[in-house]
């Protein structure tokens, strides 16, 4: 009795042992097959018929982003007869990411500062840029933040600046007139000492180095050097700029938005738990559709030893993987006309890239004119590979700035930053 | 261990042969979609783990190269920004992981117990309610925590009636552990704790404690997972013969005695199967950090899953995510082990720690 069941298990177990192997390799086989022409890409899909239909993948920030850009697709889709369809990620990296693992990216794509870099170098960008009739007329320093390895990669669709918003009613309040616009640093310390009161604190920033960041390029000192090829995070410079910020908190004339109960900048100055904020033109659209009572001015940001401020931009990227390469070139130069550009600020408040439309932009919003003004000496921050990736680290450290040591947290900095330039 | 032979020496195997063939075609779909979906990918992820692909195209084309263990010594003992994000997403889960699950635990059997007297009325609503967060989508539960637990929010609002002044939850970085030490005096690191370093991180920040945001998280898995597993309890609870309790009874034990020398023991297969499903589940939390502070006030939300996803998607360093899924796994698979060991049935009847002979004659009857 016992042998026979002995034997009979054994039989069963080696039964499912085949059934098993056959069905790993079944599905093995499976997964292979999908593959269609097998695992090895063809070339790279460079030129290809004009006639593909194009997606656009887009990171809007509402729904009058979401309807400027199809607007805009459809009417150059319209006079074309190319099919394009715009699409609105909800996370603009992932799906991006997937796309190109995929094989099957967008046509045309947001790309931003921060994975510039890592697209470019890998291959999944088409280098484009260069080769457009207005690739001259965009502002220089938006030039440069899309520029790697000597090349024009991708064309910036706008950029905005990091300026100084004042809340005029408690301005007033405090008894501070157009003349005390502070224009130094010592000016600022006063001003916001004046504008604290109960429960509002005189300047509030978000706990990023994209803000405080143009504390640090004020004093001379910055992350890096001017061409972005070495690190200079640790300079005295930096740590006194740190040390400034630091004291200001200390002693309550300035507050992080977070500490103050608000999830960015702009919230906790429209509800008046700051009287002053550094924030980019994209505080207009919140202002106007989440506290419309506030009235507020923009002014340049204060000089340190120089005037100094930080820019942001994304670009229109151009996957080189995209069937239809000249059709999304062609979108693309369709979208940074001048007209188109205009279309845009009107729509969500963005600044044109180009330079010639700038002048159009300030006559039609005047009392944002200090936005513009602003490129003038508008920094980048650092955009290599990995960077990213050292300035999130920052920002954790940046956190608890009140009570750590900013010589520390810069050293630091200054130890991830190497590497990345260095490569 | 006797076979049902129906009539005849030969139909007996037909049968059986035919009954296994049956059983192995009507499971074969679901094999095929596992092993598709979840056993090939997870091969994928260990090719990709030890290959050098940048996120283009398939990573089995001829330009992915192999890199070995690149990624892993990379992670393991680079000493670069890398190793310090695992280091502190290790020691952020670990906290999470040693005060969720004993407490979610101890929770669930608490209301399995309670819930399952026999004079309890209404049982079935109390066991909807206690159940019901567990059914609620993840996300929602996270959106409303965000909401409660703001610096103007509910629970600082209701701690501000017994004069407490809350701290900003999510947005708050200091270690509880920390801030404990402080009140006793020992505020800033202790010069020999600074200098040695574990995984990128001093002793003093692997002695920081879960932060204020991860406390809030903790609270909100011990809220949401702890009907599940009294649903596990409850039903362990029902299968003990109440005749075991009336000789317990018969014993003049009281309550407590009952519940920890003769209940309790008989749960070992039940208590094994809730921590086991909790250390795999609390070594795994994505989601909640994902939705809520996508690593959080200074890096003290960050977990090992949320860092695979993050080098992977948003650093584009594909091999060093996956090599942290394998990693993570191997933790996982070691907790597992350890727990098993710890909880492992012994041969022999021990001693109880009593004298009383009626609670030891109640414990070598539970054992049996």
């Amino acid at each position: 009795m016992r042998q026979l069941s002995d034997m009979h298990g054994a039989r069963s177990a080696r039964r499912r042992l085949s059934f098993v192997a056959v069905s790993g390799v079944a599905a093995l086989a499976l997964s292979a097959c999908g593959g269609g022409s097998g695992f090895d890409e063809e070339g790279g899909g460079g030129g290809g018929s004009s006639d593909g239909p194009i997606t656009v993948l887009i990171g809007s920030s509402g729904d009058p982003e979401t309807k400027a850009v199809e607007e805009a697709v459809a009417a150059w889709a319209e006079e074309e007869g190319v099919e394009a369809k715009v699409q609105v990620a909800s996370d603009l990296n992932q799906e991006l990411a997937q796309g190109f693992s995929g094989g099957q990216p967008p046509d045309v794509f947001y790309l931003s500062t921060d994975n510039f870099a890592s697209y470019a170098a890998n291959g999944s960008l088409e280098p484009y840029a260069a080769d457009l009739a207005t690739a001259d007329a965009f502002f220089p320093t938006l030039r440069e933040a899309f520029t790697y390895e000597d090349e024009f990669w991708c064309a910036p669709k706008d950029f905005s600046t990091l300026a100084l918003v004042i809340n005029n009613r408690l301005w007033k309040q405090a008894g501070l007139t157009e003349a005390d616009v502070p224009t130094t640093w010592d000016e600022l310390r006063t001003v916001a000492e004046r504008l604290t009161k109960g429960d509002t604190v005189g300047l509030v920033y978000g706990p990023e180095v994209q803000r405080l960041g143009v504390f640090l390029e004020q004093n001379g000192g910055g992350l890096t050097n001017d061409e972005g090829t070495e690190a200079t995070a640790d300079s005295p410079e930096n740590v006194e700029a740190l040390t400034f910020v630091q004291e200001m908190m200390q002693d309550g004339v300035a507050a992080y938005s977070v500490d103050v109960g608000a999830g960015w900048g702009g919230e906790a100055f429209g509800k008046e738990l700051g009287a002053m904020t550094i924030e980019g033109n994209w505080i207009t659209g919140a202002m106007q559709n989440d506290f419309p009572d506030i009235d507020y001015q923009v002014a340049p940001l204060p000089a340190g030893t120089e005037e100094a401020t930080i820019q942001y931009t994304n670009c229109w990227g151009v996957a080189a993987d995209s069937d239809n390469v000249d059709g999304a070139v062609s979108l693309v130069e369709y979208l940074t006309t001048p007209e188109q550009q205009m279309a845009f600020a009107d729509a969500f408040g963005v600044m044109p890239s180009v330079e010639e439309v700038a002048g159009q932009w300030k006559e039609q919003y005047p009392e944002l004119a200090p936005f513009i003004d602003s490129a003038e000496f508008a920094k980048n921050l650092p955009a290599a590979e990995g960077s990213a990736d050292v300035l999130a680290d920052m920002n954790a450290q940046l956190l608890t700035l009140k009570e750590s040591d900013p010589q520390q947290i810069l050293e630091g900095v200054q130890k991830n930053l190497e590497p990345v330039l260095s490569n | 261990m006797t076979s049902t032979r129906k009539t005849g020496p030969r139909t007996g195997a037909g049968i059986q042969a035919g009954q296994q063939l049956s059983g192995w075609l009507f499971i074969a779909p679901v094999v095929l979609l596992l092993g598709l979906f979840l056993f090939v990918p997870v091969l994928m992820a260990a090719w990709v783990s030890v290959s050098d692909w940048t996120g283009r195209g398939s990573p089995f084309s001829s330009d992915v190269g192999f890199v070995g263990a690149d990624n892993y010594t990379r992670i393991l003992v680079g000493g670069g920004l890398d190793t310090q994000d695992f280091g502190t997403a290790l020691r952020n889960n670990l906290y999470y992981v040693l005060l969720v699950v004993p407490l979610q635990t101890a929770l669930a059997l608490f209301l399995a117990v309670l819930v399952s007297q026999r004079m309890l009325r209404s049982r079935g609503f109390f066991r909807t309610a206690f159940y019901f967060p567990s059914v609620t989508s993840s996300v929602a539960i996270t959106v409303l925590w965000l909401f409660l637990f703001s610096a103007t929010g509910v629970v600082n609002k209701v701690l501000s009636w017994v004069s407490i002044d809350g701290p900003n939850w999510f947005a708050d970085p200091r270690g509880v552990l920390h801030v404990m030490l402080g009140w006793l005096g020992v505020s800033s690191e202790p010069a020999g704790l600074a200098s040695t370093d574990f995984l990128g991180i001093s002793l003093w920040e692997w002695l920081a404690g879960p932060s204020m945001a991860m406390s809030a998280f903790i609270l909100m898995a011990i809220f949401t997972t702890s009907g599940t597993f009294m649903l596990l309890f409850i039903a362990a609870l029902q299968s003990i013969a109440p005749e075991i309790h009336e000789a317990a009874v018969m014993d003049r034990t009281n309550a407590w005695q009952r519940f920890w020398h003769v209940t309790l023991p008989m749960l070992k297969p039940t208590l094994f199967t809730v921590l086991t499903l909790g250390l795999i589940g609390t070594w795994q939390v994505f989601d909640q950090i994902y939705t809520g502070t996508r690593g959080g006030p200074a890096k003290t939300t960050l977990t090992p899953a949320y860092l695979s996803f993050n080098a992977a998607f948003n650093q584009q360093d594909w091999g060093e995510g996956a090599a942290i899924a394998f990693i993570l796994f191997a933790i996982i698979v070691f907790f597992t082990v350890l727990q098993r060991w710890v909880l492992r049935d012994r041969d022999k009847v021990k001693r109880t720690k009593t004298r009383d002979p009626r609670l030891q004659h109640a414990a070598v009857e539970a054992e049996r």
